[in-house]
């Protein structure tokens, strides 16, 4: 056989397994889902048919869009919030930290949150913010508060507030891996032409840095989009977000045409926001040179 | 002799289009070293490739001592290969690097043990057998990479560019080791190198390569007097290269014009006819100058001049001289008791050139390179 | 290095202001990312049912209810039996698929490394929906076995984006080296390719069942009659806090801060660490 064609062939053979594990359990999967997205439900079951029917029912039925736009703003609340707090943090450590294993120590503790229990960091706020919680018996034993209030729970204050903590991390990556690449020089000198540091943050720093904001920003945007624990834990009925109605279409309602519907325009939307803020992305780095 | 590489048509095109060796047939004799030498780009780092078996040709065939072996993987051809940047495994101990192709092909312990000790005894690094490469100067990275790739006693041993990250002193003791290590184990070595000085220090033969194709192939000595092409006759060494018209053939001389210089040069055996256009080239070191008060060789040529640079070269003095075309045109002087610098002509100053008729080439002027 | 030169004059500058004050909003944000795990800890040895203010005194009681608790014990049995397995998976499928994102030239290699990589920005929820409907076509019945598929799927990511990564930096000639030196592929691999992406390989798999064993919104569709670790806290929490929770939640951080800095410290850059020595 020619050398060419063997390794062509073993080449092959590495790339099969993945190759077939990606259609089967990705694209055949998202087609499934898109296509029952048409199908009709009639109780109990529900029949192949192509009709656009559970689209038209998330446009007319109002329970839908408010639970849409709902989770539009909570997740968009979230994204900013995370990288208002996150930014200063990022920009803390990269220019005003000096030490370098101090900076790598700090940004270890920022990071490392990320990957602990997603579940335990949301299930927190609930013991914090709950009529009995931390927060409440603090307040009541500091005096600031006659009695226990349950103003802090099971709103969506608290469904932001609590993506908010856990997506901070999640931020601070991009946004540091931004600042960081900032030339020094380039500040050192905007300041040794007499510019003021804050025109220097806006007019050179910010600026620069907006590649990691916006891919900070997507990435809290989109899992919050997709989000249905914390608004279980912390939400109550008023914070219930769009991936609440996808799980009881799933469950409770087993309406799964309906359900796929939702989750083929949360797709929709996700990846939309993902290839707009890719796009931005780069448009931004060609700007650059 | 036998021949123990044989190449015949090697061709191959890199995704993009571009033809890294264009046609290549080439025949090497055991315990020959070969130089394979050309600018970045003009394939001789392919041509390697291609006989360690990294690549794979479009067209031709290569014999590894009278096998073919152009479908064989690298691990079926008896070749070794030293790398551009060593590519020593950074996770291995210096005997481990050395001792990997034993390893892998089952020699037994101690007798592995034993080869690792002789062949680095061989390249002076006996005592670093336990560090690992990061702890290593470049040189002795360099070392290293040679043991291993010597260990397993290849028919042919590949150099890449081996000197090419070395300090310039390092390079040229490094020159002479390689010398001395052939002479040692007696096998072909195929050297891969852009440096023309290189080339001729070490090689037996220089294969010298343009733009994917074989230009000339010949010992140091034959491209240094006989280049084929004022291409060879710029890269080996260096060449004064001047435009001119065969004025009249007369035997094996050619005298041809050039601008308002009239020249005699050696054909070497070239058919010229009168009227043909053609690149005269002059060495450097080939010519001399005469002043007011010295004589020149008998039947030299004689070139007007002014002296417009002096250059000193440590051991040699290079001279720019204005001959009254576009490029200076340069002499080179052996400093010694014979040159007494003092009455060289100053800046300005009036000279003429003498070049014998046998040391002006003369190529046809359509053969670049 | 000339930046300790240049970093003198200002370390005395540094005492502006600005330094301050954005240092003690760092501190709050900082004390923001940590207190409620502290919260969680505390709790955990806090002698009262409620996790309420002030502290009553210290008890192991939670931690030696929690080890009583079978149907939890159970739990984390499950939950390990299903990181076990689907780290196994991830790496399966995300090694190859690294190799072949970094060496081959396939037709749809772009379009297969977007969706490959679409489970680390895409919400959960989506991954776990469309395998239960894929589940459901097939026929499968609802089981651990198709959790850890589930898991598989949506982890892969993380594998293939840190082995590809170590794979970039790598240097091909090593390969080429031990080839020329007679090592046939298997050797290669085995002798020189893995020993050098080996840290990310386990770096990555320690995260991917981190991640695992912690994972819901995937596990929620795609489960059967068994409960994960997760899934039992999840249902136990809609029904209420008990400070058991607290106990079993604070030994997952201990043990999960553990497994990440082991993690983060394998996936390191390798040179970085041989120069130390």
């Amino acid at each position: 056989m020619k050398l060419a064609t063997r390794r062509r062939l073993s080449a092959l053979g590495v790339l099969a397994p993945p190759l077939l594990w990606t259609l089967l359990f990705m694209f055949v999967p998202y087609a499934i889902m898109f296509t029952y997205s048409f199908y009709r439900k009639e109780f109990p079951i529900f029949i192949p048919d192509f009709q656009f029917g559970n689209y038209l029912q998330l446009i007319q039925d109002s329970q839908y869009y408010t639970v849409f736009f709902r989770t539009l703003k909570i997740a968009a609340a979230v994204a900013v919030a995370a990288v208002a707090l996150a930014y200063p943090l990022a920009y803390f450590l990269v220019f005003k930290i000096r030490s370098p294993s101090l900076r790598a120590a700090l940004y270890m503790a920022v990071i490392v949150p990320l990957w602990v229990s997603y579940l335990l960091r949301a299930y927190t706020w609930k013991t914090i913010l709950g009529s009995e919680g931390v927060l409440n018996s603090f307040l009541v034993w500091s005096g600031i508060l006659e009695g226990p209030t349950d103003l802090l729970l099971y709103n969506q204050f608290a469904v932001v507030l609590t993506l908010t903590y856990i997506f901070i991390p999640f931020v601070v990556m991009p946004v540091y891996t931004a600042l960081e690449k900032i030339p020094r020089n380039l500040i050192e000198a905007s300041q040794d032409l007499g510019v003021g540091p804050l025109r220097t943050f806006l007019g050179v720093t910010l600026p620069l840095s907006i590649p990691g904001i916006l891919a900070g920003a997507t990435f809290a945007f989109c899992l919050t989009f997709g989000d249905f624990v914390a608004p279980v834990l912390v939400g109550g009925p008023s914070g219930t977000m769009i991936a609440n109605v996808i799980q009881s279409q799933f469950g409770i309602a087993l309406n799964w045409p309906l359900g796929a519907a939702l989750s083929i325009v949360v797709l929709i939307i996700v990846l939309s926001i993902i290839s707009a803020s890719d796009r931005l992305e780069r448009a931004g780095r060609l700007n650059l040179g | 002799m036998t021949n123990i590489i044989e190449i015949a048509g090697l061709a191959k095109t890199f995704p993009g289009g571009i033809r890294a060796v264009d046609g290549v047939s080439l025949e090497i004799r055991a315990g020959e070293f070969v130089t394979l030498l050309g600018p970045s780009g003009c394939g001789k780092t392919t041509i390697l490739r291609l006989i360690a078996g990294f690549e794979t040709p479009d067209a031709g065939r290569i014999l590894l001592g009278g096998r073919d072996v152009t479908d064989d993987p690298p691990y079926r051809r008896p070749v070794n290969t030293v790398f551009q940047d060593y590519a020593l495994f950074p996770h291995m101990t210096v005997g481990q690097n050395v001792g990997y192709g034993l390893r892998i092909s089952g020699v037994p312990r101690a007798e592995t043990a034993d080869r690792i000790a002789t062949t680095l005894r061989m390249v002076d690094l006996l005592e670093k057998i336990d560090s690992m490469p990061a702890q290593l100067s470049g040189g002795q990275r360099q070392r290293v990479a040679l043991a291993r790739a010597i260990i397993r006693q290849p028919k042919v041993l590949l150099l890449d560019e081996p000197l090419s990250a070395l300090d310039v002193k390092l390079r040229e003791a490094m020159q002479v080791e390689l010398m001395h290590l052939h002479e040692k184990l007696g096998i072909t070595f195929l050297l891969v190198t852009h440096d023309q000085r290189e080339a001729l220090v070490m090689s037996d033969r220089v294969v010298v390569l343009s733009q994917g194709r074989i230009v000339q192939c010949g010992t140091p000595a034959e491209l240094y007097d006989r280049p084929a092409t004022p291409y060879v006759a710029d890269f080996i060494g260096t060449s004064n290269l001047m435009r001119a018209t065969v004025a009249a053939i007369e035997g094996d001389e050619v005298l041809a014009t050039a601008g308002l210089h009239r020249l005699r040069g050696a054909a070497h055996g070239r058919r010229f006819q009168p009227g043909d256009k053609v690149l005269l080239s002059i060495r450097p070191e080939k010519a001399a100058l005469v002043t007011d008060g010295s004589a020149a060789e008998p039947g030299a040529n004689l070139i007007e001049a002014r002296v417009t640079e002096h250059l000193f070269h440590g051991h040699a003095l290079r001279m720019e001289l204005d001959i009254g075309q576009a490029a200076p045109f340069i002499v080179d002087l052996q400093l010694s008791a014979a040159v007494e610098t003092l009455r060289l002509p100053q800046t300005g100053g009036r000279v003429a050139i003498a070049v014998p008729p046998a040391n002006v080439m003369v190529f046809p002027a359509e053969a670049q390179p | 290095m000339s930046a300790t030169a240049i970093a003198e004059p200002r370390r005395r500058r540094r005492r502006d202001p600005s330094f301050w004050a954005l240092g003690a909003l760092v501190g709050l944000i900082l004390a923001f990312l940590y207190l409620p795990v502290i919260v969680l800890i505390v709790f955990s040895f806090n002698d009262n049912i409620v996790t309420t203010l002030p502290l009553r005194g210290f008890t192991l009681g939670w931690y030696e209810k929690m080890l009583a608790n079978e149907e939890m014990i159970a739990a984390i049995r499950n939950s390990f039996y299903v990181a076990g397995a689907a780290t196994l998976l991830t790496l399966l499928v995300g090694v190859p698929a690294a190799f072949a994102l970094d060496r081959a030239d396939f037709p749809g290699k772009t379009a297969f490394r977007r969706l490959v990589m679409l489970p680390l920005t895409l919400p959960g929820i989506i991954t776990g929906i469309s395998m239960l409907n894929l589940f459901r076509v097939l026929g499968f019945n609802l089981s651990l076995e198709t959790v850890i598929l589930g898991h598989g799927t949506a982890l892969v990511a993380i594998v293939i984006t840190q082995v590809y990564a170590r794979l970039m930096r790598f240097d091909r000639r090593l390969e080429e080296a031990s080839s020329d030196l007679g090592g046939r592929p298997w050797q290669t691999f085995l002798l020189v390719t893995l020993p050098n992406i080996r840290s990310a390989i386990l770096g990555s798999a320690l995260l991917a069942f981190t991640l695992s064993f912690d994972e819901i919104p995937v596990t929620f569709f795609l489960t059967g009659r068994d409960n994960t670790l997760p899934m039992y806290i999840y249902s136990t929490l809609r029904r209420g806090i008990t400070p058991e929770i607290n106990a079993i939640g604070t030994i997952i951080v201990v043990v999960s801060l553990a497994l990440i800095f082991l993690s983060i410290y394998l996936l390191r850059e390798p040179q970085r660490r041989s120069r130390a020595t």
